[in-house]
């Protein structure tokens, strides 16, 4: 699905997560984190950037590895993105939803 | 000679010894290395608590699947020095190699998590992803006179990720015949932002969960486990309490992975999806649970990735460039309890949709939508696991790169 983020044009998949990481910038983060009740501050970009470069790595994402990644523990992830850290965080950084099989 | 080493007498190192004995230039020897004398047939632990299987049913001698080529040494493994291409077997013996295979798969590690392998485990906390776990829970069973059953995924990845599911949908099953509905509740607690995570399988598979009463917690993190009390805690404080609970705990890679300082947090190896190569070294190559790619960790990826494993070994032997092919595809049999099951068919890019398999508009087995027949293909499955799976024979009709014949793609084109 095209749609327009903080004046760019991206495509979503069904569940509001962007297609191309290419398409994501700081404003479209933004504006994503808005929609997840998230207020981006200097704290999170770390965390946003760890998660991508993680993805362009294709090492698949978890809690435990975020939080062994001496940016930010366990607890302070969940700080940063309230609900569902890994859910909202991988939204706003412009990767996939960490997805099972089925 | 030159040597090729396996470590892992299990699925993948199994059928990668039959693979091998048949078509390993003869100027090689073939070593496969594990400390077990007894293969488990691992689909089966998920009939165990249930009674349906034995443990009689799913074990058998591991070398009477080994091939005579095949020399077996049935030892722990300490250490792989990959500098010196030696594997260090506990007891002092170094076993020299010019290819080597990792294919140790994985195994549950319940003390990741604060109170969860304490003085509560196999007592009202259970695992079913081990022999003694899954029989031990079902003695728990028989014996349970009802009350709120939690069904719980620690973190992913785990091996056979839609297992905890089955097990939710079959022990629902298992008390109605007891006659115990009324005294069983059931929660399904996960990581996960949902039971099903793919939109064509929630779309299509979400009223499961609900028309069998079974309640979901989402989002849950496991921090601790407090079992005097009966509670599960995740990192933001959020609480479940359970009478009975039937974890899979967090999955982690051998440890002598982590001894040769070569593995992830998790100690799996990091692999090239494509090629199955390690990125390790250029002769080391992984297959199965071992790797961390980002397929499911399952028996059927397992056997998919052997067919491009065999290809690159030979290529590699050769010296010429690898096949960078692997698809991710994997092919599972959901149950769904009642005498029914799913079938799934999915690889790195496409998620499971329905249709019919393997032969287009026929059948006889239909994806994503549960069935009679696909219940009893998840039954004859395990005639086809000793028989043809591991010992590295062809399975009719199932090609390793997935087909999209015969599947409806259109229903994610939203």
């Amino acid at each position: 699905m095209e749609t327009t983020i903080a004046g760019k044009q991206v495509k979503l998949n069904e569940q509001g997560y962007l297609t191309d990481l290419n398409e994501w910038n700081r404003d479209v983060a933004a504006a994503l984190a808005a929609e997840e009740g998230v207020e981006l501050g200097e704290e999170h970009w770390p965390v946003l950037e760890y998660l991508q470069s993680q993805h362009k790595q294709e090492v698949p994402l978890t809690i435990r590895n975020v939080g062994k990644s001496g940016i930010v523990d366990i607890k302070g992830f969940y700080a940063l993105f309230p609900g569902g850290p890994l859910k909202k965080a991988s939204r706003i950084a412009g990767i996939p939803k960490p997805a099972s099989c089925i | 000679m030159k040597h090729l080493v396996i470590l892992g007498a299990g699925t993948a190192g199994t059928m990668m010894s039959n693979h091998l004995a048949k078509s390993l230039p003869k100027e090689w020897d073939i070593t496969i290395i594990d400390q077990r004398k007894i293969h488990h047939y691992q689909p089966g632990y998920l009939f165990i608590p249930f009674g349906t299987y034995t443990e009689s049913d799913i074990v058998k001698p591991v070398k009477k699947f080994l091939p005579s080529r095949a020399k077996y040494i049935q030892k722990p493994i300490l250490n792989v020095d990959k500098d010196k291409d030696l594997v260090h077997l506990e007891g002092g013996q170094a076993i020299p190699y010019d290819l080597l295979i990792i294919a140790t798969g994985t195994d549950i590690a319940p003390e990741e998590t604060p109170g969860m392998a304490g003085p509560h485990w196999h007592k009202s906390i259970f695992d079913f992803y081990t022999l003694n776990g899954a029989v031990k829970l079902h003695r728990a069973l028989e014996e349970w006179n009802g009350g709120h059953l939690v069904v719980h995924i620690t973190e992913m990845p785990i091996k056979c990720p839609v297992a905890p599911l089955e097990f939710t949908f079959l022990a629902e099953s298992y008390f109605h015949e007891k006659g115990m509905s009324e005294k069983v509740k059931i929660t399904f607690v996960t990581p996960m932002d949902g039971a099903f995570t793919k939109p064509v399988a929630s779309d299509q598979l979400g009223h499961l969960l609900k028309d069998k009463g079974i309640d979901v917690v989402p989002n849950f993190n496991v921090m601790e486990i407090d079992g005097d009390a009966k509670k599960l805690i995740d990192y933001e404080g959020k609480e479940v309490s359970y009478d009975l609970l039937v974890t899979v705990p967090t999955n982690k890679g051998a440890e002598y992975i982590e001894r040769s300082g070569f593995g992830d947090e998790l100690n799996f190896v990091p692999t090239h999806k494509g090629t199955l190569q390690s990125k390790v070294k250029d002769n080391i190559f992984c297959i199965g649970d071992a790797t961390n790619i980002p397929a499911s960790k399952a028996g059927s990826v397992a056997h998919f990735e052997g067919e491009i494993l065999m290809e690159n070994i030979k290529r590699f032997i050769e010296g010429r460039e690898l096949k960078d092919e692997f698809d991710g595809h994997a092919n599972c049999f959901v149950e769904t309890g009642h005498g029914k099951a799913l079938l799934i068919d999915f690889n790195y890019t496409h998620q499971p949709v329905s249709g019919t398999f393997p032969f287009p508009g026929i059948g006889p087995l239909t994806l994503l939508r549960e069935s009679r027949m696909n219940h009893m293909g998840k039954l004859a499955f395990k005639w086809v696991y000793w028989n043809m799976l591991i010992t590295g024979r062809h399975i009719p009709f199932v090609p390793s790169k997935m087909s999209e014949a015969g599947k409806n793609f259109e229903e994610i084109q939203s």
